[in-house]
């Protein structure tokens, strides 16, 4: 797996370090990045699966236009590359379709 | 009763500009963005944490001056705001941090940029396989490297900008694969001469991928990607100018991190859903609204401005939305609609100064019809649907003529991106194999409501069970 850290240009690091996690996984972020964002710097690459093909799909266009970053957050479906993170924040898989019929 | 004179869609600096010529004017103006500032994709704002990478850039950079100028201005803005319907009335429907919300306009003016163009192939479906757009945005609003190792591969000036920012801020560019050739870039050195900023930023870029020995192959397409024990492997072939790979040495390059992008479409789903009249533009990015030189479409109090109404690049958009902003004021009669004339011919002549620039950066990136013919059969076109090109041409045999029916029948451009990923490419193919390549008679994919996928609960905000009427049974 990747380290977060050497995968952040500014490594002096600013902003404060916050923990949250990814299936029960703990990632690290930096105040202000976006969750998408963040498990790509963590190396947690794959998402979610893809519905026709369960093929492993990831983070695509970083700015809400491909869908492909969907996980789920306190319970709802969101956008992981328009969520900041937050301290403690759990971050899910959407559950695979069918799975929740 | 409208709530403001003008809603502005889109906060870059296509609507910002338009925002501010329109509120100057004395207008009530309302300006609505997804993010959380203005800016755009171009000038996207730093998130908290990112220190600016170099002294350079601690001066006020564009998107600074936009986002200060906004802020100074008497327009409202609606920032974190997804616009998901928009009526004919110019009633805009939107989901907010506070909940659903709605206001109505006298006129609307759309500014929504463009979506990356990434054309298909084996293996983009992969993890770790991101947009240059995406890679853009890692870099200079997340201060996130893509890869440790990363290869940029595509067309246009973004894979420029994306080495050399991945080598300024410490990773490692495997290598540049660039459909263009030396004589394209040469092409576009008589536009490049009217912005020696530019230039110079550009000569900048690729000074730095030369020191750090990153290698560049020109006229190269990335052909497939595999996902090896070591990282992404990328197979790279030597492509001819229509962008079909042809025989030559392939290339293996194992990378963290694939950055790939093949040019920008304009973003056209509200003018469409409007049903303005729209042209197909190769030159353009793809489908565009009609539109007279200030952005006045088909449509009355309907006005397109920026790279969403043709690429042009960021400097022409800001002039561009200058003009649809006056246009809108003078059309609406503001005050004094003869001074706001007075301000159109120097605007019109900075945007055509710009315009030239950018649509020459634009022709690097324009689709390539032996690119999109070189789609393998059992490629993947529809992400969201996993509808591989053989199924599409599959449909076309059955008899789908219309990119409409093509969708019926495949379920390409039917998941959540509704198309915005797949588009531009389904339409190409269906285009070159039933219409002798015509993409005015493959039709463009119908654009609904909403816009976006929107949560249930987004849309019905907080309510009580108590709140809702229940009507009296009618009697039996």
């Amino acid at each position: 797996m990747l380290n977060a850290e050497t995968m952040r240009i500014d490594k002096a690091g600013r902003a404060a370090t916050v923990w949250f996690f990814f299936d029960g996984q703990p990632a690290s972020a930096r105040v202000g990045e976006s969750v998408a964002a963040a498990l790509f710097a963590s190396g947690m690459k794959t998402l979610r699966t893809s519905p026709r093909e369960r093929a492993p799909r990831g983070m695509f266009c970083l700015m809400g236009s491909c869908q492909e970053c969907l996980v789920m957050v306190d319970s709802r479906r969101v956008l992981a590359c328009r969520t900041a993170v937050a301290d403690g924040m759990h971050v899910e898989k959407v559950p695979e379709a069918g799975s929740d019929a | 009763m409208p709530d403001f004179d003008v809603l502005v869609l889109g906060g870059g600096p296509a609507g910002v500009n338009a925002a501010l010529a329109a509120s100057a004017a004395g207008l009530k103006v309302a300006l609505f963005d997804e993010n959380t500032a203005a800016g755009g994709q171009v000038y996207r704002a730093p998130v908290g944490a990112v220190a600016p990478l170099t002294a350079h850039q601690q001066a006020e950079q564009p998107g600074d001056t936009l986002r200060r100028e906004l802020a100074q201005s008497a327009v409202i803005t609606y920032f974190n705001h997804v616009v998901w319907a928009v009526t004919a009335e110019y009633r805009v429907d939107a989901a907010g941090p506070a909940g659903p919300m709605h206001c109505n306009g006298r006129a609307l003016i759309v500014a929504t940029g463009t979506t990356e163009r990434i054309v298909p192939f084996d293996g983009w479906t992969t993890p770790g396989v991101i947009g240059l757009a995406a890679a853009t945005i890692l870099l200079k609003s997340q201060g996130i490297l893509p890869g440790r190792s990363t290869l940029v591969a595509g067309c246009g000036p973004l894979l420029a900008a994306v080495a050399a920012k991945t080598i300024e801020g410490g990773g490692k560019v495997e290598a540049i694969a660039d459909m263009a050739g030396l004589g394209d870039w040469g092409r576009t050195l008589p536009a490049m001469v009217s912005r020696p900023d530019l230039m110079r930023e550009g000569f900048h870029w690729w000074h730095e991928i030369s020191r750090a020995g990153a290698p560049i192959l020109s006229r190269h397409t990335i052909v497939k990607v595999e996902q090896a024990h070591d990282g992404l492997r990328a197979t790279l072939a030597p492509c001819d100018a229509a962008g079909r790979p042809v025989s030559g040495k392939r290339r293996s390059v194992v990378a963290d991190c694939i950055a790939v992008g093949h040019g920008l479409t304009p973003s056209t789903e509200i003018t469409r859903l409007l049903r303005a009249e729209h042209r197909y533009s190769r030159q353009a990015g793809g489908w565009i609204a009609a539109a007279d030189q200030d952005g006045r479409t088909s449509r009355p109090r309907l006005y397109v401005a920026g790279d969403g109404a043709g690429i042009a690049g960021a400097a022409a958009a800001s002039h561009h939305g200058t003009l649809a902003g006056l246009a809108c004021a003078i059309d609406l009669g503001a005050t004094d609609v003869d001074q706001l004339r007075s301000h159109v011919p120097a605007a019109r002549q900075a945007h055509a100064k710009a315009a030239r620039f950018g649509r020459s950066m634009a022709q690097l990136m324009a689709l390539r019809p032996g690119h999109i013919d070189s789609i393998g059969p059992q490629t993947i076109v529809c992400r969201c649907e996993d509808v591989t090109r053989a199924e599409i041409d599959a449909a076309c045999d059955a008899g789908a003529r219309d990119v409409n029916q093509l969708k019926a029948w495949t379920r390409c451009g039917m998941g959540p991106c509704q198309g915005r990923t797949c588009g531009d490419v389904a339409a190409e193919l269906l285009a070159a194999r039933a219409h002798g390549g015509s993409r005015e008679r493959t039709g463009c994919f119908s654009a609904r409501t909403p816009l976006r996928p929107m949560a249930v609960e987004a849309l019905t905000g907080d309510f009580s069970y108590d709140d809702i009427p229940i009507l009296k049974a009618a009697p039996l």
